[in-house]
């Protein structure tokens, strides 16, 4: 049995391959500002990309990736080994890991925090990331207390024994949903622990004072020695991102948790101030509009890549001041398995006509695009609307509240067509993967699922369980070319019309520096606590 | 006749009232003829390469809305929605409330404790959830927004018309006239209505102001008018945001609404003044 | 008085009641499913049910309601769905600012409103009174976000007077309260001109004059006192529509007001909270109201409670 053996330090995580990160000084404080409330820093619930980023400071789990990329590291762990057929991964946890409470970590605090994301009491969004896991249903019906699939047969040894082999497996230990909490604290807060969290991460929680702000102090106990720079961490929230621009400018706060608000964005990105203030990058994110597949006359494929050729996705992105690239396929440009080659429907008005002809509908239709009502996704939906109309495609604007438009595309023939911006899709972690199974697989498109075009093509499914299922080093340039043929394949049927990927631009204030890609990492959103630090100490 | 008229034309501020208010309406229904472009085009040269929109030039006379469209077209066809709510809406809520309100505070007893109580409930009434109810279950129209909004404002003018009525039935002359024998309908239509009327001419003005930025809200969660239909509380709801950057995307709204609100106060004026002298100037 | 109180508060049960019922019953028309946004979007639909049993979704909404109602009794308002947090908390954490955002607006609302409006009654077809009418429209058309921005730029963004945002001292206060207290003032003071404009035609009003009173002491003894009765009806209104927070200025300000909490509750269908804020804004709407009409005979003694 030929094993896979990988080590890593604290200095190979600073060195991690593309970035060399230089050390700075500990010290200073930063205040970081967000409209909305922060809902919870549970790492079994949160899951809006809100806390996302939070948890990830505050917790943290066997796996991570190297800051600012999508390279895996173990970070809990010091060492992993995988079996040969994919089947077994064991972990040896990293010495003097402690919670902020304390005590010491061990192997069955990790055992412990993924039973309790899979036990339905606990009600996690992230269950099912954990299916692959041995004797998930018995726990995830109730009816066994225990994952049998985990063992601990020494305090710094875990085993894990899936019941298929996994190629993701790693990033889902990467995930914020497996990340270690001490059964002393979620015991002893309950359903509170939410806003009580206790972690082994960089920082732990000093103030949560309920709809205003909260405080995240740095965890002297870092289990990575120099980490993190910043000694305190001010989360205000409630702030309109337009005064929260201003009071940046005055220099009050240091990043915009929701970004450069669209209405100054012209301005601020011309204003030679902000110079070197402002970083970009790329996002795990694709804007499409899905085509019902139940409803006519989407059943057509004509009709759907007549869709794809109607969109004039570089108007689109203009109203959202250039802050996307135009997309042609479902994965994101920086996610592995992405097809640089790949041109897609190119914009051709007269083509799609043509094709709309062809498919029986000369004259066009009259159909309904569903559209989350929150800026700027009513005014991206007006804008598809009028390039469809221009082929003849009468699309009628359904503009409601979030839940709504969920549910009605989870019903088989409710939603014609849907622009996913504001509802979905930013990876839950950087594979490929991560795009098919519950918004183009067939699993998705049931009753209540995620695959709101409603595609389902066994075929493409065999192939996406066979990609899946190619675990290791070895095979893993194969197994992202078959994910690249996957979902050119998908675009072949056009279940979507991919229309953009979202681009980031972070702001900060000059007091808080670090290498660019921290400020745009694929992963942490809006950016890498851990790792920025206050440039007036350094 | 001729004298009603005359002392109308002599009212020039009731004048200039009238002229507003048929202006406004001739805009609405002309709109097709009036607007420069249609309102619903987005133009390629109606943003800037950044992507924003661009202030009033001579190629768009008010500038033009994120989605480079033209301003004053959306204003003139926005007309028509905005007017339907302020005046049928709003309006709409102002008779039930004030013959509810009226109702309450003169009969009293029992059956005025009740229908007070019964306002207290409307209005706790989570109006917003019923907004997201009635989303899903008609398909959205202008009158379901005008139905919500007459349903959820009639409760404060009733509440405010109520208090007034119980202190007018303590008058002297209402006493009087109905030691008189006068009956209950000549009472209220007669000599309590009419004291009322200043009352009401405030909340069906000021009450066109704040439907018509109601409605945008109640649009938002999908009862009203749907995009790309234009209403001037929805241009400014959609555009608020952008204030500081294209001021003319509120400004021109905004001062579309006030006038018109400011229009019908002065029109009801000189409009009462003219059906009662005895009160000229209240 | 002491029955007419327990009248008052026996009917102010029945309308929390008919208000949680109508609210219930509302959040099960809308065809959104509050058990998906809580399952995230790679629940199976196992998952789903588990949690909708766990919540007891998956009952007929009459015993839902029926146990709604025995947890309310004994004080306990739920948990959100989506923050798992007790809405009691949720909703106590933010009941101060929301007070004193509303005392602070109806400030400002009669501090604008009353001597303008009454400014406007004596002056009446002036120019003066013309220039108040106008200002009051302008007020009232105003949209809040706009007014609250322009202020924070100019007065705590340019001048820096006021803190550009947050909550805890008299000048975090003083901006979002005079934000609201434009647009109220606006109703107000239109309001408060037609009222003393009837009251100043009425025979006692008449007698003061004749008796040589000066106009000054005419209009603010005599005339004032009668025509705020329906100022009061309006300040109940407000206490009942500020409780249920002003969203728009609360955001601007970054106030932590209920306004922003249930706004958030009613984008994600986050029931408990949403029963919860209607509730408390329920209950400070029959407070509102029951005031109002307690103040009444105190300032018109013709005036009887009933």
């Amino acid at each position: 049995m030929r094993k896979l053996l990988i080590a890593a330090t604290a200095a190979l995580l600073l060195a991690a391959p593309g970035l060399a990160f230089a050390k700075a000084k500990q010290g200073g404080e930063i205040v970081i500002t967000y409209k909305d409330d922060v809902s919870t820093l549970d790492p079994a619930i949160g899951y809006d990309w809100q806390n996302w980023s939070m948890i990830k400071s505050l917790f943290s789990g066997l796996m991570d990736y190297a800051p600012g990329t999508t390279e895996l590291v173990p970070d809990l762990a010091e060492s992993y080994q995988i079996s040969e057929d994919g089947l077994t991964y064991t972990f040896n946890l990293r010495d003097g890991v402690k919670f902020h409470n304390g005590r010491a970590l061990t192997s069955g605090d990790i055992k412990y925090s993924i039973a309790r994301t899979v036990n339905p009491e606990t009600q996690s969004p992230g269950q099912g990331f954990f299916a692959s896991i041995a004797g998930f249903d018995a726990m995830a019906s109730g009816e066994a207390a225990e994952l049998s699939g985990i063992a601990t047969p020494d305090d710094d040894t875990v085993v894990f024994t899936l019941s298929a082999p996994n190629a993701t497996f790693l990033h889902i230990l990467a995930i914020n949903f497996s990340f270690a909490v001490p059964k002393e604290a979620v015991d002893e807060h309950g359903a509170d622990f939410a806003t009580h969290p206790v972690g082994t991460g960089a920082f732990k929680l000093a103030e949560w004072t309920l709809g205003q702000r909260l405080v995240f102090e740095r965890n002297p106990d870092y289990h990575h020695a120099g980490l993190p720079y910043l000694d305190k961490i001010t989360f205000e929230v409630g702030q309109e991102p337009t005064v929260a621009l201003l009071r940046l400018q005055r220099g009050e706060v240091d990043v915009l948790g929701d970004g450069i608000p669209p209405a100054q964005f012209e301005e601020v990105m011309n204003d030679p101030a902000n110079e070197g203030l402002i970083v970009e990058g790329g996002q795990l994110h694709t804007g499409y509009v899905t085509m019902n597949g139940n409803v006519a006359p989407f059943d057509n494929v004509l009709v759907r890549r007549a869709v794809n050729m109607a969109i004039n996705k570089d108007r689109v992105v203009r109203i959202i001041n250039n802050r996307a690239v135009p997309a042609n396929q479902p994965l994101p440009p920086l996610m592995p398995g992405y097809d640089d080659a790949y041109e897609g429907y190119a914009f051709d008005p007269e083509g799609a006509k043509a094709l709309l002809a062809e498919a029986g509908f000369p004259d066009g239709f009259d159909t309904q695009l569903f559209v989350m009502n929150t800026d700027p996704n009513p005014r991206i939906a007006q804008a598809i609307q009028q390039d469809l109309a221009a082929v003849g495609i009468r699309a009628e604007l359904q503009s409601l509240a979030q839940s709504t438009v969920i549910a009605a595309g989870g019903e088989p023939d409710q939603a014609p067509m849907i622009w996913s911006g504001g509802m979905a899709w930013i990876a839950d972690f950087p594979d490929p993967s991560n795009f098919y199974g519950p918004i183009l697989g067939c699993g998705g498109a049931v009753q209540g699922g995620w695959n709101w075009a409603w595609y389902c093509n066994e075929e493409i499914d065999a192939r996406a369980a066979e990609a899946d299922a190619m675990v290791g080093d070895t095979v893993a340039a194969a197994r992202l070319d078959l994910w690249r043929s996957i979902f050119i394949a998908i675009m072949h049927d056009a279940p979507w019309a991919p229309v953009f990927n979202e681009q980031r631009f972070t702001m900060h204030s000059p007091r808080i520096g670090g290498e660019d890609a921290l400020f745009v990492d694929p992963v942490h959103i809006p950016v890498n606590y851990n790792h920025v630090y206050a440039t007036e100490l350094q | 006749m001729a004298s009603i008229f005359k002392r109308i034309a002599r009212d020039r501020l009731g004048l200039a009232g009238i002229v507003i208010v048929a202006l406004f309406v001739a805009a609405a229904l002309a709109a097709p003829w009036l607007a420069p472009y249609d309102p619903n085009e987005q133009f390629f040269e109606g943003l800037t390469l950044e992507g924003s929109p661009k202030p009033p030039s001579l190629e768009f006379l008010l500038g033009t809305d994120l989605l480079g469209r033209d301003l004053l077209s959306r204003l003139l066809y926005g007309a028509r929605t905005s007017l339907v709510i302020g005046v049928v809406a709003n309006g709409a809520a102002v008779i039930i409330g004030t013959l509810l309100g009226l109702i309450a505070g003169y009969a009293g007893g029992w059956l005025g404790s009740a229908m007070m109580r019964f306002t207290d409930l409307m209005m706790a009434f989570p109006a917003l959830l019923l907004a997201i109810a009635l989303a899903a279950i008609f398909a959205p129209s202008l009158w379901i927004v005008a139905m919500v909004i007459a349903l959820v404002n009639w409760v404060q003018i009733a509440r405010v018309i109520y208090t007034e009525t119980r202190t007018l039935t303590t008058r002297e002359y209402i006493e009087a006239s109905r030691a008189l024998g006068a009956g209950h309908a000549r009472i209220v239509f007669v000599h309590l209505l009419p004291h009322l009327v200043p009352t009401i001419l405030v909340w069906a003005t000021l009450g066109i102001a704040t439907t018509v930025l109601l409605e945008a809200t109640l649009s938002f969660l999908g009862i009203g008018v749907r995009p790309p239909t234009p209403s001037w509380g929805g241009i400014i709801f959609e555009s608020q945001s952008y204030f500081l950057s294209a001021p003319w995307l509120v400004f021109f709204p905004g001062i579309a609404i006030m006038l018109a609100a400011l229009a019908f106060n002065l029109m009801g004026d000189a409009l009462r003044d003219v059906l009662d002298p005895t009160q000229r100037g209240r | 008085m002491g029955r007419y109180l327990i009248r008052r508060l026996a009917a102010a049960l029945l309308i929390l009641l008919g208000v949680t019922a109508i609210t219930f019953t509302l959040s099960f028309l809308i065809p959104a499913d509050p058990v998906r946004m809580i399952a995230g979007r790679s629940a199976t639909p196992e998952t789903i049910e588990s949690i909708r049993h766990q919540l007891g979704l998956d009952r007929p909404v009459y015993e839902q309601y029926a146990s709604y109602v025995l947890r309310l009794a004994q004080g306990d308002l739920g948990r959100s769905y989506v923050q798992k947090t007790e809405v009691g908390t949720l909703i106590w954490s933010r009941l101060p600012a929301t007070l004193l955002l509303m005392a602070g607006a109806i400030f400002f609302e009669l501090a604008i409103g009353i001597p303008a409006g009454i400014y406007a009654a004596t002056k009446r077809g002036r120019r003066s009174d013309r220039g108040i009418m106008i200002l009051s429209f302008a007020g009232v058309s105003a949209p809040q976000f706009v007014v609250g921005l322009l202020l924070l730029y100019i007065f705590a963004y340019r001048f820096g007077w006021f803190p550009m945002s947050g909550y805890g001292t008299l000048g975090h206060l003083i901006l979002p309260a005079l934000t609201l207290g434009i647009a109220g003032g606006g109703w107000y003071s239109r309001m408060m001109r037609s009222s003393m404009i009837e009251v100043l035609r009425q025979d006692y009003v008449r007698t003061a004059r004749a008796k040589g009173l000066a106009e000054r002491s005419v209009v603010l003894v005599h005339a004032l006192r009668n025509a705020i009765l329906p100022i009061t009806a309006m300040i109940g209104l407000d206490i009942g529509l500020f409780m249920s927070g002003a969203v728009v200025v609360e955001s601007v300000f970054g106030w932590p007001g209920i306004g922003q909490l249930a706004w958030q509750a009613i984008q994600r269908l986050d029931i408990p909270i949403i029963m919860g804020v209607t509730l408390v804004a329920a209950a400070a709407i029959v407070v509102g109201n029951l005031l109002a009409d307690l103040i009444a005979p105190l300032v018109d003694p013709r005036v009887r409670l009933r």
